[in-house]
């Protein structure tokens, strides 16, 4: 009897010994893979974040590992929010993001010994779309936040036909939402704390919104220039009724005449070094900023810089 | 050769045993885990505001009630869909269908279970959704209406091969006297059949409905994630977010230990009460009402 209970006893404590053993084992094995494959030859940048840079980042990587094949970079996307959370908790090498990091994230990156630096990499103008079918195809940037805000709710009210007005936005995590809460619901104001309507659709995806508004000609939404497509409508804006109203364009981004455009950013654990120095250095070069360009971005020049760092302040 | 036998034996015994007492273990520790990280929600947010109908995490507005209605919605929405075709298709395969058409029915039933439902989902959204904004004039057709025939279909195969196996179960005595009695055989299966199997068909339904309130994908896809508060029928036409789409779309971009993050693990732990709540109230009506049939009975 007493042999039966020793004998149970031991098979526990060796099950769960081997449980605690495998468990441990599966914990510590990964981060030394990733030890060495950074001490090989072979270097791997992870790079995560904005959906709106994700195939940009995607070009970028594949034409760079084209040219130094001894270097891989992984790309994800997962929003703005996403990457910058990673690069916080040290998993990603490279954050991507559409918007600039918040005070409060930079607050929790220091607490972790993480120093987060900024890179200008692109820049974006933000695509108000709609139906192709919409007679709708000019918008004051007021009138776009009195719409996302659930003060218009039919097309009627602008000018357009008997409608409900949809809205469609992308979920909270995402750049590009907090940029349009900021620059356009809140016209830019510090003090204005207007939100989307409540029935606003929060899609999970760029491709969602586009594939929303090319279907319902209720819609109206907004996207990345990168990710818009001839199959739906772009809609001039104007800063106010006084001034002009402008289509988001490679000029008119530039030029500072579009009003809702933006910096894109990646970020890194203090100053960078070695390979990711090196890919960030090229992502500012000629090569890279012509792929920003044929995907629809706005490459980045030393005026656009200067003209973008003068309308922020 | 006795000696090895009752080793292997033993040692059997004892990880069949484990294997069991583990499955405790694992909900003991999964309900600790979102105890520890969901209850600081209730020192971090008041109350008042917690159960208030504005969700929007980003500005600190975490008015949990829209998600729970949006969750009720297209639960008891697929519940409408899933509950009279899954039942129905379980009683036609158990009953009245022809062997050849039962062989036939069941593997498919199965293939049907075998989609994920993220492929489900994105047929939803690309085909569904466009087809009922159409067909109903909606303003959109990412509302909790295209979310609850969704999981309607995802909660079916689940329903039919529990229901059926239950139906199975009833002693072919049971049938054969009744029809000897002159029963038709549709009241054969409507009281004699479906009562006696009642235990399981019912075990059947409240899976198929814990199927349908935990799933994912599919509703973060179509149902249109906007957290408005479901009021009156026309709800069910709307777009609506629920408990899971939210958990799921937040979870990437909070800070760990954030106000935010605590709340989204308070929605888990209300998301694990209702499901623990409707299979409570389940096997509470089961119990009862097999005393009841044994007092009757003796």
């Amino acid at each position: 009897m007493n042999i039966i209970r020793l004998m149970k006893l031991i098979t526990y404590v060796v099950l769960i010994l081997f449980l605690f053993f495998a468990t441990s084992c599966g914990a510590s094995s990964t981060p030394q893979e990733n030890g060495d494959v950074g001490e090989e030859p072979g270097v791997y940048i992870e790079n995560e974040g904005s959906d709106t840079i994700v195939n940009l980042a995607l070009a970028w990587a594949e034409r760079y590992q084209s040219i130094r094949p001894e270097v891989r970079i992984a790309v994800t996307g997962g929003g703005s929010g996403t990457g910058i959370a990673s690069l916080i908790n040290g998993t990603v090498d490279i954050a991507n993001a559409s918007r600039q990091i918040k005070p409060e994230e930079i607050e929790s990156a220091r607490a972790r010994g993480i120093d987060p630096k900024e890179f200008v990499i692109a820049r974006d103008a933000i695509a108000v779309i709609v139906h192709p079918s919409n007679p709708v195809d000019k918008l004051t940037l007021q009138q776009i936040s009195d719409i996302f805000s659930g003060k218009f709710n039919n097309w009627q009210e602008l000018g357009g036909e008997n409608r409900p007005i949809v809205r469609v936005s992308r979920e909270t995590n995402s750049g590009t939402h907090v940029y349009f809460l900021e620059e356009v619901l809140r016209l830019g104001e510090q003090d204005n704390d207007t939100l989307f309507s409540p029935d606003t659709l929060l899609l999970p995806s760029s491709e969602g919104i586009i594939a929303e508004v090319r279907d319902n000609p209720n819609v109206i939404g907004y996207d990345g220039l990168g990710y818009i497509t001839p199959d739906v409508k772009v809609i001039a804006v104007a800063r106010n009724e006084k001034s002009s109203y402008i289509l988001p364009s490679v000029d008119t981004v530039n030029n500072g005449e579009y009003p809702i455009a933006r910096n894109l950013y990646m970020y890194t654990d203090g100053e960078p070094k070695g390979a990711i120095r090196e890919y960030l250095n090229w992502i500012m070069g000629p090569e890279a900023q012509e792929i920003v360009r044929e995907l629809g971005f706005v490459p980045i020049s030393d005026e656009s810089i200067a003209k973008s760092a003068g309308s922020e302040n | 050769m006795k000696s090895s036998n009752t080793w292997f034996e033993f040692f059997i015994n004892q990880l069949i045993r484990i294997s069991g007492y583990s499955a405790i273990v694992f909900v003991l520790m999964i309900f600790f885990f979102l105890l520890r990280e969901g209850l600081p929600t209730l020192t971090e947010v008041p109350l008042r505001s917690l159960f208030s109908v504005r969700w929007y995490p980003i500005e600190d507005l975490f008015g949990i009630l829209p998600l729970i209605g949006g969750s009720i919605v297209v639960t008891i929405g697929a519940g409408l869909v899933a509950i009279p075709l899954g039942v129905g298709t379980a009683i036609f395969i158990a009953e009245i269908a022809p062997r050849w058409a039962r062989e036939i029915l069941k593997p498919l039933i199965e293939v049907l279970a075998g989609i994920p439902s993220v492929v489900l989902g994105f047929l939803g959204f690309i085909v569904l959704a466009s087809l009922f904004r159409r067909l109903f004039n909606l303003p959109t057709g990412l509302s909790a209406f295209t979310g609850s025939l969704l999981l309607g279909a995802i909660s079916i195969p689940t329903i039919v091969s529990v229901a059926e196996d239950a139906l199975d179960a009833v002693p072919r005595a049971y049938r054969d006297s009744a029809l000897a009695m002159g029963a038709t055989e549709w009241q054969t299966i409507w009281m004699v059949t479906l009562p006696a199997a009642r235990s399981g068909v019912l075990t059947a339904i409240m899976l198929g409905i814990g199927r349908a309130i935990g799933e994912t994908m599919t509703v973060l896809l179509v149902t249109g994630n906007a957290p408005t508060l479901p009021t009156g029928l026309s709800a069910l036409f709307r777009p609506i977010r629920t408990m899971t789409a939210t958990i799921a779309a937040e979870m990437g971009e909070v800070a760990g230990g954030s106000t935010h993050y605590h709340v989204l693990f308070f929605i888990g732990i209300t998301l694990f009460i209702i499901s623990l709540a409707i299979n409570i109230t389940a096997s509470a009506v089961v119990f009862r009402q097999r005393r009841r049939a044994e007092r009757i009975l003796s």
